[in-house]
């Protein structure tokens, strides 16, 4: 099991989510599912499979830019018994495949990890056909399909351990480039479907997934200089959802959710479709992007743009809370 | 044709501004590699063979051409540059943040760009549309589209090209920059495109195998379609062409200049 510390939580970070998952994640898991067969669609280098390729050769098949074909390959060798994971850039992964996905891993079951690196605005200058904001909503509306939004380098690799060791299909979205922050630098269980409490507060919760859970933070301590108690979720789950946890929060006076994706049909509605038929929860505030292409530029420019670094996320809450 | 020298001094021109343009945008890196194979290729169809006219950049009968391998935009807008759709002011402006000139194109006809690229082979499929169009409107323009010999693992490659011999697109050619390079290294290790004449022939194509850099071969071969056929140009290039430490070498199908490689880059220039 990859464990966190402060040291490896820095080297991690340097990696990005990407690099730790299959240049340090996929090594541990080796150890327990030695017959993993990895598929990338041209994709392997970005990705961080160097290493894995090299010493594994046998296990590594590379299918070319042809995300179709890599998920109708990944379902057949998993329908022979063994471990799969397909991994392409997310925008691709998610819609170029997604009939195959819904098809073979969704109405199929077939046990495959498919792993969407550079979701989001992670691949900044090369423009709209290259984000992935509408990822986690089509995800999401595959019945039976995990998906998992890791919030940081380290949670990425145990988001892989976790599954790879629950056989059933899993879409996994990493965010973020190399050098990405850290949430979390001390080691912690990390439980599919079930969200994790960064930072109490009492007037709002936040709930946020991927990237934007480290962006959350710093907005949190931002409305605490303001006055305003937030308490910080790490929805690392978006399917299933973790909805104990949005009922144990219900004292608090807004729910607000934060991604790096489009409001239509990512956390923010998977919340709201939760709160819809049940009154006692408070309002939620859905903060992402607004439902828009973008302007191409670099990372921040583009968070900016949409208005998800943590100045202006404080700003937006505290504009919406009083 | 254009006389010879002047295409090559327009190469010439084009893979400077691609270095430039790749230097100036730092960190963020461009695709160099993809961009200076493409260079004669762009350099003979908008010099010498694309019928268009920069003061009227919507006229129905003009020819149409489409990028479909997206990445190569970086020598498309140095090409569009150089016949006056671009000022020099707008294309200085390449991969600042909210320009609209950065690593993939997006269609403004006012600017001479028909498709908004990046997505791998839908450009392709795009082009079999405008064909099929500008034939129902009897227009006798031509649609060219260029795609990657990567770009060919996709099926909907297949699908379009398909389509094209199906319903007779003798006003569309295809022409594949053939590289031998995509992201990952050499195609022929990552998915083995050998036999792609051969694939597009049996596809209902007339196809024609020539040196990709050579501006005579490719005006000859712009300009002696088969009538009869859609038709596809196997342009056989190098990834990274006139730059030593960037020919056949997989790093810079997306890479970064120092200011020592972009002088060193530019003095191969000659």
């Amino acid at each position: 099991m990859v464990e966190v510390n402060k040291l490896n939580a820095r080297i991690f970070s340097k990696l990005g989510q990407s690099g730790t998952t299959f240049g340090i994640g996929l090594f541990e898991i080796l150890k327990k599912h030695p017959e993993i067969i990895v598929l990338s669609s041209d994709m392997s280098r970005p990705a961080g499979l160097d290493r894995f390729k090299t010493m594994y050769p046998d296990m590594f098949y590379n299918v070319g830019i042809a995300e179709q074909n890599l998920i109708g390959i990944a379902s057949g060798i998993a329908s022979e018994g063994k471990k799969v994971i397909a991994t392409a850039q997310a925008a691709f992964i998610s819609m170029r495949s997604f009939e195959q996905i819904r098809q073979y891993m969704g109405y199929m079951k077939s046990d495959i990890v498919a792993i969407g690196i550079s979701s989001g605005f992670a691949l900044n200058f090369f423009g709209n056909s290259h984000y992935a904001i509408e990822d986690l909503a089509i995800m999401r509306s595959i019945p039976g399909l995990t998906i998992i939004s890791p919030s940081d380098a380290g949670q990425a690799a145990k988001a892989l351990e976790s599954a790879i060791d629950i056989d059933a299909p899993v879409y996994i979205r990493l965010s973020g480039t190399l050098n990405c922050p850290i949430v979390y630098k001390n080691d912690y269980k990390f439980e599919i479907g079930k969200a994790k409490l960064v930072k109490d507060g009492n007037d709002i919760t936040i709930f946020a997934t991927g990237s934007m859970v480290y962006n959350s933070l710093q907005a949190s301590d931002l409305l605490e200089k303001k006055g305003v108690s937030t308490r910080v979720i790490d929805m690392h789950t978006l399917k299933p959802l973790d909805t104990d946890i949005l009922v144990k929060c219900s004292s608090s006076n807004l729910f607000v959710s934060v991604e790096e994706h489009n409001i239509v049909g990512g956390l923010g509605t998977a919340i709201s479709e939760f709160i819809a038929s049940n009154r006692d929860l408070p309002q939620l505030l859905r903060l992402g992007v607004m439902d828009t292409f973008s302007y191409p530029g670099d990372y921040t420019y583009l968070l900016e743009q949409n208005r998800l670094i943590p100045q202006l996320l404080a700003e937006d809450i505290l504009n919406n809370y009083k | 044709m254009q006389n010879y020298d002047y295409l090559k001094e327009m190469s010439q021109r084009i893979r400077l501004r691609i270095l430039e343009l790749t230097y100036s945008a730092g960190k963020s890196g461009a695709h160099a590699g993809g961009g200076l194979s493409a260079v004669e290729i762009l350099a003979t169809l908008y010099g010498s063979v694309l019928k268009y006219d920069i003061n009227n950049p919507l006229d129905k009968n003009r020819d149409r051409f489409i990028l479909s391998k997206g990445h190569s935009a970086i020598a498309l807008f140095s090409t569009l540059e150089q016949v006056g759709f671009l000022t020099k002011e707008e294309l200085d402006q390449f991969e600042v943040n909210g320009s609209p000139f950065y690593a993939h194109s997006s269609r403004n006809l006012l600017k001479g760009i028909e498709f908004s690229g990046g997505s791998l082979s839908l450009g392709l499929s795009f082009a079999v549309g405008v064909a099929l169009a500008n034939k129902k409107d009897g227009l006798s323009n031509h649609v060219y589209v260029l795609v990657g010999d990567g770009e060919c693992d996709e099926g909907l490659v297949w699908e379009s090209l398909m389509s094209a011999s199906h319903f007779n697109l003798t006003n569309l050619t295809v022409i594949v920059d053939f590289n031998g390079l995509q992201s990952d290294g050499y195609s022929s290790e990552i998915m083995n495109k050998s036999s792609l004449p051969d694939k597009f022939r049996s596809f209902g194509f007339s196809v024609k195998e020539i040196e990709g850099h050579d501006i005579n071969l490719l005006y000859e071969s712009f300009s002696s379609k088969d009538l009869s056929k859609p038709n596809a140009i196997i342009a056989s290039t190098i990834k990274g062409k006139g730059v030593s430490f960037m020919e056949n070498n997989v790093n810079w199908h997306h890479g970064s200049l120092s200011l020592d490689q972009y002088n060193l880059a530019v003095s191969e220039q000659k």
